[in-house]
C-alpha cells in the first residue's frame, strides 16, 4: 500500500509536470512578443479575421490584442467603470443605444480618423465629435418566407401589422431588459407609436400572442422557423443583415427582412483617454475606417460599413438591402429614459 | 493498508450515528492533532504560512474586488430596495429554487453514489467521465436544450429546477461515492446479521457515516443553485427572477451600482444562512469512520439493493437526454443528416478565429492552470483547516473559502475591473486572470472533495500513530496521505472539469484572448445561419469528447491495487 501510494503520487506528480512543461499553461503568454501592443476592447461580435489583423500589425508595427466584452451594454459600462483605469487603448462597438452614457462620462478623448470626411450626413456625425461612426446594424422584423407561401398568408409589411389577429401567435422577440437587440425594438416602438401609444401596442401584441424570450438566441434559433427549422413561429426579431446568412444551396434566400420595421444602431469606435498607448490607438482608428477594413465588414460581423462608396457583398445585393428609412432616436433620449421604459415594459408585459 | 484492521461494530457505528448531534465541547479534536504532544516548530510555521497564503488569495481575488465594487454602490438606493416587495419575491424564488435544485440534485445523486462506490460496473471510469459532462456545458445550451425538450418556451419554474438539478447531479455523486468508497462495508454487514433490514442498515449505519459529504454536497449544490444564471434566464424568461439575474441586469445593462449593491448584500446574507445550517447540520464532531478500501466492498447487489441500481439505471438516462438530444442537433440540419458542422468547425475563417481543435488546446491550458493553482490552493487549505486548534476557526475559514462560490460573478468580475490595475501588471487584462478567476469557485470543490475524508481519519490511528512516535509529518504522510490521496485526484479532475466550463466570473469578465470551447459556442450561438448553429452543437460535442477525456485521463491515475475496476 505504502508503497503503491509512493508510486501513484509519483506518476500523477510526473503526469502534472509535464503538462505544465508541455505548454499546457497559460504562464509566461501574454508578454512574448517585443512589438509594442494596442489594445482594442470590443464586444463579442467582433471579428477581424487572420488577414487584416496581419496587415494591421505589418503595417502599423503594433501587436493588436483584441478583448471582448459582452454586448454592447456591457461594454459600454465597463468603459465607463474603468475610465480613470482604461483596461485599453481603442474601444469599438458602443452603439447609439448607450452612446450618450459613455460620452457624458468622459471615455473617449477627441480624434478626428482619416477617411472619417466619408461618412455619409445621415450618420450625424459631426466634425468635432468623438467617437466615430464604423456601422450600421438595423434591427428590423424578419420573416420566414416560404412559410408564408405554404399557408398563404400575406405577410405582414409594418410593426403595426404585428398586432392584427391573423399574425397571432407567430411573432417571437427578445426581451429589452436582457437583450440589445430587444431593446432596440422596444425603442423602435417608443419612436414608432410615441410616448402615449407604444404601451398599448405592447398590450395588443401581448393579447396576440407574442412569444417573449430572454435573449436573441432563443427568438431566431429556437422560436423562429426560418433558419434551423426548429421552431413554429414564421416572425422575429433580428437584424436586416441575417437574411445573408439564411441563403440555400441554390443561392435563394430563405428569410427577408421587412424594411419598414428597422431601427438604426450605428456602433462607433474611438479612442479611449487616457489609453496607454495613444499613437498606436490613432493608427487602430484609422484602420478601422479604411477601405480594406470597411469592404470586409458585412461577411465578418453582419453589418453595413458606414464609408460612402463601399459597396455591399454581391450576395447581399439583393439578399439583404440597407433598409432606406429606418426610425432612429437621439441617444440623450434614450439615455435618460432608458430605464424607466424598460421598467414600464417589466410591469406591463408581468415580468 | 496503512489502517490496521480495526472492525467497527455495529453498535459503534450505530452509537456514532445516534449522537452526531450530540454537543462534544469537552472533546480533543477528533482528528487526533490534539493528543499527539507538543508539534515541532516547522509544521507550525507551514501552516501559518498556508493559512496566509490561502487567506491572501482570498483577500486579493475575492475580498477586495467584492468590497470596492459594493463601496461604489452603496449609499441612497439601498433603503428603496430593501422595502420593495418585488426584491423579496425574488429573494424567496431564489432561496426556494435552490432548495428545491438541491432536494432533486441529492435524491437523483444518492442512487448513482451508491453505483459508483458499491457495484462492479464495467466501466466505471466512463460512467464518471459521463456523468461529469454536464457540468462543463454552457448554460445558455442547457437552457436551449431543455426548453427544446420540454417544450416550455414560457417561463417556467420547473423547467429550471430541473436544468439546474441536472448540472449538479454529478456534484453529488462525486462528493458522495468518494466517501462511501472508503466505508468500511462491514460496519453494515455486522447491522444485518444483527437483524437489521437493508433499509435500516442502510439509515442507521451508512447514512450518518456519509453525512459530512452529503451536507458538503448540498452546500456546494446549494450555493451552484442559488447563483445559477444562464439556466434561470433562459428559461425564467425574465418573469422568474433571481438575485443573481437582477444583479446581473442592475450591474451589467443599468450600471445601477447601487441597487445591485443592495441585492449583493442581501444574497451575502443568503450565502452565510446557508452555509450557518450547512455548518450545524455537519454536525459538531466529524464521524470516526474506519477508512479502508476492500474489495469485498464491491459486489453484486442482491434483492432489494436492486432498487437504488435501478433508480441510478433512470437517472442516467434523465442525464442522458439533453445530452443525446445536442449530439443529434450537431449531425442533423434542415437538409437531414450531415456533419457539416463538424467539418466547419475543423477549419479556420467563417467567424470564429480558431479551429475547433485550437479552442480545445485553449480550453485545456485554461483548465490545467486553474487547476494545479486550485489544487495548490484547496490542499493547503485542507492541511490549515485539519491542524486549527479551534473549531471555531476552522469553520470560519472553512465558510470564507465556501463563499465565492455562493456570491455573484459579477460583482467579482465587476470587482475585478475596479481594483486589479492597483496591482503590477495589470491583471484585469491579463491571460491569468481566468485561470485565477476560475480558482477561486474551484478551491472550495477541491476542499468539499478532501475535507470529508481528511476528517473522516480515525483518530485513534493517527494516536496510535503518534504514540509510536511518529510526528505531524510522518503522520500526515504515513496515515493521511494515502486515505486522501485519492480524494485529491478526484479532486484534480473535477476541478479540470469545472474549469473546462464556463464558470465563475469567467462568464462576465476575464474572458480570455484565444477562445476557449464555451466562447466558441457562445460566439456561434449568437450568429444567423444555420451552419453557425451547427457549428454550435459540434463545438459542445467537442467540449464533451474533451471533458470525457480528460476525466478518463485522471480516473486511470485513481485506479490502484484495490481493483476496484
Amino acid at each position: 500500500m505504502r508503497r503503491s501510494t509512493a508510486r501513484r503520487t509519483r506518476a500523477t506528480l510526473a503526469v502534472a509536470v509535464t503538462l505544465l512543461v508541455a505548454g499546457c499553461s497559460l504562464m509566461g503568454t501574454g508578454r512574448d512578443s517585443q512589438a509594442p501592443t494596442v489594445t482594442l476592447v470590443t464586444h463579442d461580435s467582433f471579428v477581424i479575421g487572420d488577414e487584416l489583423r496581419k496587415r494591421f500589425q505589418r503595417e502599423s508595427g503594433y501587436r493588436l490584442r483584441v478583448l471582448r466584452k459582452g454586448d454592447a451594454g456591457e461594454l459600454t459600462n465597463e468603459l465607463v467603470l474603468t475610465k480613470d483605469a482604461p483596461i485599453g487603448d481603442v474601444a469599438f462597438g458602443v452603439d447609439s443605444t448607450y452612446l450618450s452614457r459613455a460620452v457624458d462620462n468622459g471615455v473617449f478623448a477627441s480624434y478626428r480618423p482619416e477617411g472619417a470626411g466619408r461618412i455619409p450626413i445621415k450618420y450625424g456625425y459631426g466634425a468635432n465629435d468623438s467617437p466615430t461612426p464604423v456601422d450600421a446594424g438595423d434591427v428590423c422584423v424578419n420573416i420566414d418566407l416560404r412559410w408564408f407561401e405554404q399557408h398563404d398568408l400575406e405577410p405582414p409589411a409594418e410593426l403595426a401589422d404585428l398586432a392584427e389577429p391573423r399574425y397571432a401567435g407567430l411573432f417571437a422577440v427578445p426581451d429589452p431588459a436582457t437583450s440589445s437587440p430587444g431593446l432596440a425594438f422596444l425603442l423602435n416602438t417608443v419612436s414608432t407609436f410615441g410616448e402615449q401609444g407604444w404601451q398599448n401596442y405592447w398590450r395588443e401584441l401581448m393579447n396576440n400572442d407574442v412569444r417573449i424570450s430572454s435573449g436573441w438566441q432563443q427568438a431566431y434559433k429556437q422560436d423562429f422557423s426560418g433558419s434551423s427549422g426548429d421552431g413554429s413561429r414564421p416572425i422575429v426579431l433580428s437584424y436586416a443583415s441575417s437574411p445573408a446568412a439564411e441563403v440555400d444551396r441554390n443561392g435563394q434566400p430563405r428569410t427577408k427582412a421587412l424594411l419598414d420595421t428597422c431601427y438604426r444602431q450605428i456602433e462607433y469606435a474611438g479612442v479611449i483617454d487616457g489609453a496607454t498607448n495613444p499613437k498606436g490607438a490613432r493608427e487602430l482608428m484609422d484602420f478601422l475606417l479604411s477601405w480594406k477594413f470597411q469592404r470586409r465588414m458585412p461577411e465578418q460581423m453582419y453589418v453595413y460599413p458606414v464609408l460612402m462608396g463601399v459597396e455591399l457583398p454581391e450576395s447581399w445585393q439583393g439578399v439583404a438591402p440597407r433598409p432606406s428609412e429606418p426610425t432612429e432616436m437621439r441617444p440623450q433620449r434614450v439615455e435618460r429614459d432608458r430605464a424607466e421604459w424598460i421598467r414600464q415594459w417589466r410591469s406591463l408585459t408581468n415580468r | 493498508m496503512a489502517v490496521p484492521d480495526e472492525p467497527v461494530t455495529a453498535d459503534d457505528a450505530s452509537a456514532n450515528g445516534a449522537t452526531a448531534n450530540g454537543a462534544t465541547a469537552n472533546r480533543a479534536r477528533p482528528d487526533g492533532t490534539a493528543v499527539s504532544g507538543p508539534r515541532p516548530r516547522g509544521h507550525a510555521v507551514f501552516i501559518t504560512v498556508g493559512a496566509a497564503l490561502v487567506l491572501g488569495f482570498l483577500g486579493v481575488f475575492f475580498a477586495w474586488p467584492v468590497v470596492a465594487i459594493l463601496r461604489l454602490g452603496l449609499g441612497s438606493g439601498l433603503g428603496a430596495v430593501l422595502t420593495a416587495p418585488e426584491t423579496w419575491r425574488i429573494v424567496a424564488f431564489t432561496l426556494g429554487q435552490a432548495a428545491a435544485s438541491t432536494v432533486l440534485a441529492i435524491v437523483a445523486g444518492m442512487p448513482l453514489a451508491y453505483l459508483l462506490a458499491r457495484v462492479p460496473v464495467p466501466g466505471k471510469a466512463l460512467l464518471r467521465a459521463l456523468i461529469t459532462v454536464p457540468f462543463v456545458l454552457p448554460t445558455l445550451v442547457v437552457g436551449m436544450a431543455f426548453r427544446a425538450l420540454l417544450g416550455t418556451a414560457e417561463p417556467n419554474a420547473w423547467a429550471i429546477v430541473l436544468a439546474n438539478a441536472f448540472f449538479n447531479v454529478a456534484v453529488v455523486a462525486r462528493t458522495v461515492s468518494g466517501l462511501w468508497t472508503q466505508l468500511d462495508p462491514r460496519a453494515t454487514d455486522a447491522a444485518r446479521s444483527l437483524g437489521a433490514g437493508p433499509f435500516r442498515a442502510f439509515r442507521t449505519v451508512t447514512l450518518p457515516a456519509l453525512r459530512p459529504a452529503l451536507w458538503s454536497a448540498a452546500a456546494v449544490v446549494f450555493l451552484f443553485c442559488s447563483t445559477s444564471f444562464g439556466v434561470v434566464l433562459v428559461l425564467g424568461g425574465g418573469r422568474y427572477r433571481t438575485l443573481e439575474t437582477e444583479i446581473y441586469l442592475r450591474t451589467v445593462r443599468l450600471l445601477d451600482l447601487s441597487g445591485a449593491a443592495a441585492l449583493s448584500l442581501l444574497q451575502f446574507a443568503a450565502v452565510l444562512a446557508a452555509l450557518a445550517v450547512a455548518a450545524v447540520a455537519r454536525g459538531r464532531r466529524e464521524n470516526v469512520l474506519a477508512l479502508r478500501r476492500s474489495r469485498a466492498a464491491v459486489r453484486r447487489p442482491s434483492g432489494v439493493e436492486w432498487v437504488p441500481v435501478g433508480c441510478a439505471v433512470v437517472v442516467l438516462g434523465a442525464l442522458a437526454a439533453p445530452i443525446v438530444a445536442l449530439l443529434v442537433r450537431s449531425v442533423n440540419a434542415r437538409g437531414g443528416w450531415s456533419l457539416a458542422g463538424y467539418r466547419a468547425l475543423s477549419g479556420t475563417g467563417g467567424v470564429l478565429d480558431v479551429s475547433g481543435w485550437q479552442a480545445a488546446w485553449n480550453s485545456l491550458r485554461t483548465a490545467t492552470d486553474a487547476t494545479w493553482m486550485s489544487l495548490l490552493l484547496g490542499v493547503l487549505a485542507c492541511l490549515v483547516l485539519t491542524s486549527l486548534r479551534s473549531r471555531w476557526a476552522a469553520e470560519l475559514m472553512d465558510a470564507a473559502l465556501m463563499l465565492p462560490l455562493g456570491v455573484s460573478a459579477v460583482t467579482v468580475g465587476f470587482g475585478y475591473l475596479v481594483t486589479l490595475h492597483v496591482l503590477p501588471g495589470d491583471l484585469r487584462t491579463s491571460p491569468l486572470l481566468v485561470p485565477f478567476a476560475q480558482a477561486l469557485v474551484i478551491t472550495p470543490l477541491v476542499i468539499r472533495t478532501i475535507l470529508p475524508v481528511l476528517r473522516s481519519v480515525d483518530r485513534r490511528v493517527r494516536a496510535a500513530a503518534a504514540t509510536l512516535g511518529a510526528g505531524p509529518w510522518r503522520i500526515r504522510r504515513e496515515v493521511d496521505l494515502p486515505l486522501a490521496g485519492r480524494a485529491v485526484v478526484t479532486a484534480a479532475g473535477f476541478g479540470f472539469v469545472v474549469a473546462l466550463g464556463e464558470f465563475g466570473a469567467t462568464g462576465f469578465l476575464a474572458r480570455p484572448e484565444a477562445p476557449t470551447l464555451p466562447v466558441a459556442i457562445s460566439t456561434l450561438l449568437s450568429r444567423p445561419g444555420e451552419l453557425n448553429t451547427q457549428m454550435a452543437y459540434a463545438a459542445c460535442a467537442l467540449l464533451m469528447l474533451v471533458t470525457a477525456g480528460a476525466v478518463l485521463v485522471i480516473e486511470t491515475l485513481r485506479s490502484d491495487s484495490s481493483g476496484e475496476f
